[in-house]
């Protein structure tokens, strides 16, 4: 599997990252090599396996709904790059 | 005095033959000392460390200390410890305060252990030699001119060169036992969900494991005593039972049947670290253990399977860095998008950037099937086969790693050379069972680490096994010279 310059520009934008032509070039090369060494795995029959998520096939344990932390807001706002009136900034969204 | 194990530490400060500032303080300037060279730590807390070994001193006085009161470790600095930088070895966190406390720490604390510094790593625990740090890369204190191994070199070489007694790690793919075996400490890594996920920063979910790096089995006896066991936090976190992982230390190997996975011993493994293996696969023999050659036969799709379920779910880990409540953010954003993207571009190196990507991929519309639900379903061949073969035998033993530290800067330019590395680790995290380094011997003067993997929730007899075996060879207790000398 190798990938042209076009799919790495459209993997790059699904997980947010601005890519320069330079890094394009680069990852477009380095990704395909891994690609390469995953493409391994078709060559298996795995027909009839269930897929493993969980390796003690645990299921996700839930609480009671009940509150059980105290109000944080100031601490988790200390580490914001960008914050006012108790809320984070980022660059205006709508007009 | 640096040469000490956790059991007469212990014994000598409540004997008041020293005391617990003492100890930090002879620790702290081993780090003052060595750290310009081997850039194992990223942060020090020489302040807040001797305020704690007072506190520790004078909990020992009045007889309320915890059973690690005045011990002084260090931690990877992917687990958050509140009110310290915390960086994980990223541009992206590099101005980051936990708010909160990991579970790991945070019960090494309550237990009465000290922090003497936050540990280097390869940035978000993704490398197998340490080069991938915002931090600059950790050397190998036996051989300056090599790795420590990856991604808990800089836990690995705190412990190596004397800068503490112990030290935690994690583990995703085997960032505690390579780093260990290359620097000839010993280093557990526990069942999936025997130690809580809480408050580490996470990279690939279903595989990461916390785990104690130390000298020797019964000092990761002493730390898992303190970090094993059920987290409420952790929604992944095992509800089982946890035990006292000193009680079985000195039970006799007789009987025990030790399988040997031809897998391991085939094609790219390094002579001498063969010739070790099987030197230390003899003392075990002649302990009273029976040898069974075992077969792992899909042990080769671990590395296919391993780089894309860990991307995948990394993808979807460090989609949380977003520019917007925590980490770091681009100047001048244009517009929303714009701040996305340049901030992790800039925040993230390459390699992470590379393995983002490789998941965001085998995550999207109309690959999810042929990469993820695939490897997932290869990921069930391979816990069937550790299945399989602890059905026929009590442990599972081999080499940690083909080779031993190789040399910085020779595999950075083919990084799936460097992946290949990893093919004895991998599978461990896969099937999610818990696996050891143990220092088993020198190939070309650098250290050989020994692998005892073990069924779910086997901790307790993978360090009894371990600890037979220190008590019968004197490989982990061999220093660095440069500990010697210094």
């Amino acid at each position: 599997m190798s990938l042209d310059k076009q799919d790495v520009q459209k993997i790059a934008h699904l997980a947010r990252l601005a890519l320069t032509e330079e890094d394009a070039s680069q990852y477009q090369s380095s990704l395909s090599s891994v690609l390469e060494l995953v493409e391994q795995m078709q060559s298996v029959d795995t027909e009839g396996v269930e897929p493993l998520s969980n390796p003690l096939e645990m299921t996700q344990r839930l609480r009671a709904d009940e509150v059980t932390e105290i109000n944080r807001r100031d601490a988790f706002l200390a580490n914001a790059p960008s914050t006012e009136a108790g809320l984070f900034l980022v660059p205006k969204v709508i007009d | 005095m640096l040469e000490q194990n956790i059991s007469s530490l212990i014994k000598k400060l409540r004997k008041k033959e020293i005391t617990s500032v003492e100890l930090t303080q002879s620790y702290l300037t081993k780090i003052q000392e060595l750290n310009p060279s081997l850039n194992s730590f990223i942060t020090v807390c020489s302040e807040s460390a001797l305020a704690a070994a007072k506190q520790a001193d004078a909990a020992i006085d009045a007889g309320t200390a915890g059973p690690l009161a005045g011990i002084p470790i260090a931690h990877k600095d992917l687990f958050c410890t509140q009110g310290t930088l915390t960086t994980c070895a990223s541009k992206m966190l590099s101005n980051f305060i936990a708010p909160y406390e990991s579970t790991v720490t945070a019960r090494l604390e309550q237990a009465g252990a000290i922090m003497l510094g936050k540990t280097n790593m390869d940035e978000f625990a993704m490398g197998s030699s340490n080069e991938n740090s915002h931090y600059g890369l950790v050397k190998n204190p036996w051989n300056l001119n090599q790795v420590p191994g990856g991604s808990s070199g800089g836990s690995a070489v705190a412990v190596a060169a004397g800068m503490a007694v112990a030290t935690t790690g994690t583990d995703t793919g085997g960032s505690i036992r390579q780093p260990a075996s290359f620097c000839g400490i010993t280093g557990l890594k526990p069942t999936y969900g025997r130690v809580s996920r809480f408050g580490m920063i996470a990279y690939a979910s279903s595989l990461d494991q916390a785990g104690p790096m130390a000298r020797s089995a019964e000092d990761c006896a002493h730390l898992m005593n303190a970090i094993a066991g059920f987290d409420p936090q952790d929604s992944t976190s095992a509800e089982v039972d946890t035990e006292d992982y000193l009680a079985d230390l000195n039970k006799p190997l007789d009987g025990l049947t030790i399988g040997l996975p031809k897998e391991y011993f085939g094609e790219g493994l390094d002579s001498g670290v063969a010739d070790a293996i099987m030197q230390a696969v003899k003392e075990f023999e002649s302990l009273g253990a029976t040898i069974k050659d075992i077969s792992l036969p899909n042990l080769k799709l671990s590395i296919p399977a391993y780089y894309v379920i860990a991307p995948s779910e990394a993808s979807s880990n460090l989609s949380r860095f977003d520019g917007v409540r925590y980490g770091h953010r681009c100047e001048d954003p244009k517009d929303l998008l714009d701040m996305y993207t340049r901030s992790r571009a800039e925040g993230f190196s390459k390699e992470v950037q590379k393995r983002i990507m490789v998941g965001t991929y085998a995550l999207s519309e109309g690959y999810y099937d042929a990469y993820y639900l695939k490897a997932q379903r290869i990921r069930r061949l391979i816990k069937q086969d550790f299945v399989k073969a602890l059905n026929e035998v009590d442990v599972i033993m081999g080499p940690v790693a083909p080779t031993t530290a190789f040399s910085i800067g020779s595999k950075t330019d083919d990084p799936v050379a460097m992946y290949l590395e990893d093919i004895y680790t991998l599978s461990v995290n896969l099937a999610g069972i818990p696996a050891m380094s143990v220092p088993a011997g020198f190939s070309n003067g650098m250290p050989v680490g020994l692998q005892i993997m073990g069924n779910y929730f086997a901790e307790s007899k993978l360090l009894n096994i371990a600890h037979q075996f220190q008590q019968n060879t004197d490989w982990h207790l061999q220093t660095p010279s440069m500990e010697k000398g210094a």
